[in-house]
């Protein structure tokens, strides 16, 4: 087994301060955010990688980095050897941007509401010169729409549908790894299952990678192979699916896994989690969970943790063992 | 203590005029909430349920409006109400509490004015009692150092912290019922937990009636003690909360169920519903459900709908499931 793609200590930080002026006059210090800290992972041929963490935890942000579309402040990701952020070779940067594709949470906005759907399908390999006769018409017929659906706009579909345009678009240039940031959040759940199940199937048949980005506990515990959690920006643990969810190492996954609401919960008394997450322009000291941590001790709030590896788990946590 | 249900909906219809005819995003919806209880409202998007619960507060926006059927308030019956009436008795008798905390704050007063104003509209206290019952309020839904915090405005809370506000909001002149539409589905897991436990203390400590309306079946599962599912504007299934989920009569609820990806069954396929809801311009005959319907007669497409009152007062829907075994243990 080879990793196809490679993350490697990535980093990025954004900066956040009021313009120049407003800083001088109000006496305020630049403010920089920290995004994604120190994040390494490598994702597995025609695997499933999942990445789960709460708002603002860094998720889109890695997502992002991945495909190209936001520049790592230190670090690096490799997708089939090559580092989209500093490779020089034009062909090889193509060959790899071909490769992979990214599907958007939100299935209305990522469709340009005045183009016909086999424009919208087939504008990435237009745009590079490529043939398109008949593109559209497969593809729709591969997502489970019909040939003729080519010739209407997004505006006359439902919500699913229309999320499978956006995944028939991001298979048109025959891409080896997807890249879905909240694929279904926006959709119903009989649809989401429509969606979820097009991809396990589009998965088997074309042999896909995913990176699959969700805060939904369920929906990740069904689609994915191997499951990152974060917390601010930072890895706290990933292991193997059933591996997570059977004996979760890290405090704040079990907290996670503790307060997710469960179908089979009747009635069930949660002892809710304690405290917020924290503002990520000034996290808390040595491990950022501390603060919430049940079981911190006095190193937490000074060092933090590295990402140790106990049996197939790597967890970033001073007592987990 | 007495047996009148604090909510009751009666018929309800509301109706939309439009160009192209008359569309009618709640039809003939039934049900009632007791004192103390929370029930359950849920149904994919435009189901019908945002606007259930906003004729029942008189929020109904124009062009919509109830035609027919009534709503009881501990007995006295509201829907008529208009004007400076009906907003008594929203402050009053009924709070609410939406998904977005900032349409139910003014983010040009402090969290403090804002509650002190509506407890002095509605209860005869006292600008310091008011005050003081403002500060109570806040502790009570969780928002550390309140005395201190009860002079900021909104925007200097967190979501879940706004969140906590808007429900003391909801609950500081005492209300009976209280409607709370997706509350937590902006909210992330670890708060939504948080806001979910305090509902279900507030509605048992204080005997409130709660209409919860959300999409998520592990929220209903629990918090609810009863739950309605809806389906193009009506009741697909109405009935204890456990009951429902484990053993439903709807085939439309079973489908919701086993749509719904469950820890247990790892990566194999889910159940899906084909299709997708209606517009409620272009409803199917009969049973709105029967194109998607695995057990769909033609009586389904050929009958007027059926709903729970022509049916078995759980399941609106002439061929139930489970309903044989039923029968046999009737028998
Ligand atoms: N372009 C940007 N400029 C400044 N800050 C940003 C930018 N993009 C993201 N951030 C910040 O980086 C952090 C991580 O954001 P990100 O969108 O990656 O989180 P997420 O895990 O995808 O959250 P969500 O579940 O809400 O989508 C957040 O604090 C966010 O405000
Ligand atoms: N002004 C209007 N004109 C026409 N149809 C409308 C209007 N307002 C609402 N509707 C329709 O009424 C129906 C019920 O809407 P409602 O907001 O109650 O759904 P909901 O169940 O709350 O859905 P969601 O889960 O998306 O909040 C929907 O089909 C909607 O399209
Ligand atoms: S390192 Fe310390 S604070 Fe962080 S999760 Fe582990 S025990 Fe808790
Ligand atoms: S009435 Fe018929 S179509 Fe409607 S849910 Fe029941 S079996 Fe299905
Ligand atoms: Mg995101
Ligand atoms: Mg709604």
């Amino acid at each position: 087994m080879s990793a196809l793609i490679k993350v490697d200590h990535l980093t990025r930080v954004f900066d956040v301060s009021k313009p120049w002026l407003n800083r001088v006059i109000e006496r305020l210090p630049r403010a920089l955010l920290t995004a994604v800290s120190d994040v390494s992972f490598e994702i597995e041929e025609n695997s499933v990688y999942a990445l789960v963490g709460e708002s603002g935890s860094g998720k889109s942000t890695i997502g992002k980095i991945v495909v190209g579309l936001v520049p790592p402040s230190e670090g690096a990701v490799e997708v089939e050897g090559v580092d989209l952020a500093t490779e020089t070779d034009a062909a090889r940067v193509e060959a790899v941007r071909a490769d992979i594709q990214m599907i958007f949470q939100d299935p209305y906005a990522s469709l340009n509401p005045r183009w016909r759907v086999r424009d919208i399908i087939a504008e990435p390999v237009a745009a590079k010169g490529g043939d398109t006769r008949g593109l559209a018409e497969k593809l729709l017929e591969q997502v489970g729409l019909s040939a003729r659906d080519a010739d209407k706009y997004p505006h006359e579909f439902s919500g699913g549908q229309r999320q499978r345009i956006c995944i028939a678009r991001a298979l048109a240039s025959g891409p080896k790894i997807i890249v879905c940031d909240e694929p279904t959040s926006a959709l119903d759940v009989s649809v989401q299952a429509q969606v979820l199940n097009l991809m396990s199937d589009l998965r088997e048949e074309l042999g896909l990678t995913y990176l699959f980005i969700s805060h939904d506990l369920t929906v990740v515990h069904h689609m994915a192979d191997r499951i990152g959690v974060l917390y601010l920006g930072r890895l706290v643990e990933e292991a193997p699916r059933d591996r997570l969810f059977d004996d979760p190492k890290h405090p704040y996954t079990r907290m996670l896994f503790d307060a997710a609401p469960r179908m089979d919960a009747f009635g069930r008394e949660v002892d809710p989690p304690k405290g917020e997450i924290p503002d990520a322009i000034n996290p808390p000291s040595g491990c950022a969970f501390h603060p919430r941590c049940p079981l911190a001790i006095d190193r937490c709030s000074r060092e933090r943790p590295e990402m140790r590896r106990i049996g197939d788990t790597r967890v970033a946590c001073h007592v987990a063992e | 203590m007495t047996d009148t249900p604090v909510l009751s909906v009666r018929n309800l219809v509301v109706e939309i005029p439009t160009r192209r005819g008359i569309l009618r995003p709640v039809d003939n919806v039934s049900y009632d909430i007791h004192a103390g209880e929370i029930l359950g409202v849920v149904g994919e998007s435009g189901a019908g349920k945002s606007m259930t619960g906003n004729a029942v507060i008189g929020l109904l926006d124009r062009p919509a409006r109830i035609t027919s059927g009534e709503i009881l308030l501990s007995g006295q019956p509201i829907h008529n109400l208009k004007g400076e009436a009906l907003r008594r008795l929203r402050g009053k008798k009924m709070g609410m509490i939406f998904q977005d905390p900032l349409t139910s704050l003014n983010p040009l007063l402090t969290v403090g004015d804002q509650l002190t104003e509506t407890i002095l509209e509605h209860l005869g206290v006292s600008q310091q009692q008011a005050r003081e019952r403002a500060i109570a309020a806040l502790e009570e839904v969780g928002i550390p150092a309140a005395r201190s915090r009860i002079d900021s405005y909104p925007h200097e809370f967190s979501g879940g912290m706004r969140q906590r506000v808007v429900i003391a909001l909801a609950l500081c002149a005492e209300p009976d019922l209280v409607i709370a539409d997706e509350p937590t589905t902006a909210l992330d897991v670890s708060v939504q937990a948080q806001i979910v436990a305090l509902l279900k203390r507030l509605c048992r400590e204080r005997g409130v009636a709660v209409m919860l309306v959300t999409h998520d079946m592990g929220v209903i599962a629990e918090a609810a003690d009863r739950v309605a599912v809806m389906y193009a504007g009506r009741l697909a299934e109405l009935g204890p909360v456990r009951e429902v989920l484990t053993a439903a009569r709807h085939p439309y609820t079973s489908g919701l169920m086993a749509s719904t990806p469950l820890a247990s069954q790892g990566h194999e396929r889910l159940r899906q519903i084909p299709g997708a809801m209606p517009r409620l311009g272009n409803l199917p005959d009969g049973c709105a459900f029967h194109p998607r319907c695995d057990y769909a007669q033609d009586r389904c497409r050929r009958d007027p709908g059926p709903t729970l009152e022509t049916c078995d007062g759980r399941a609106a829907c002439w061929f139930p499931l489970g309903a044989e075994r039923k029968q046999e243990v009737g028998a």
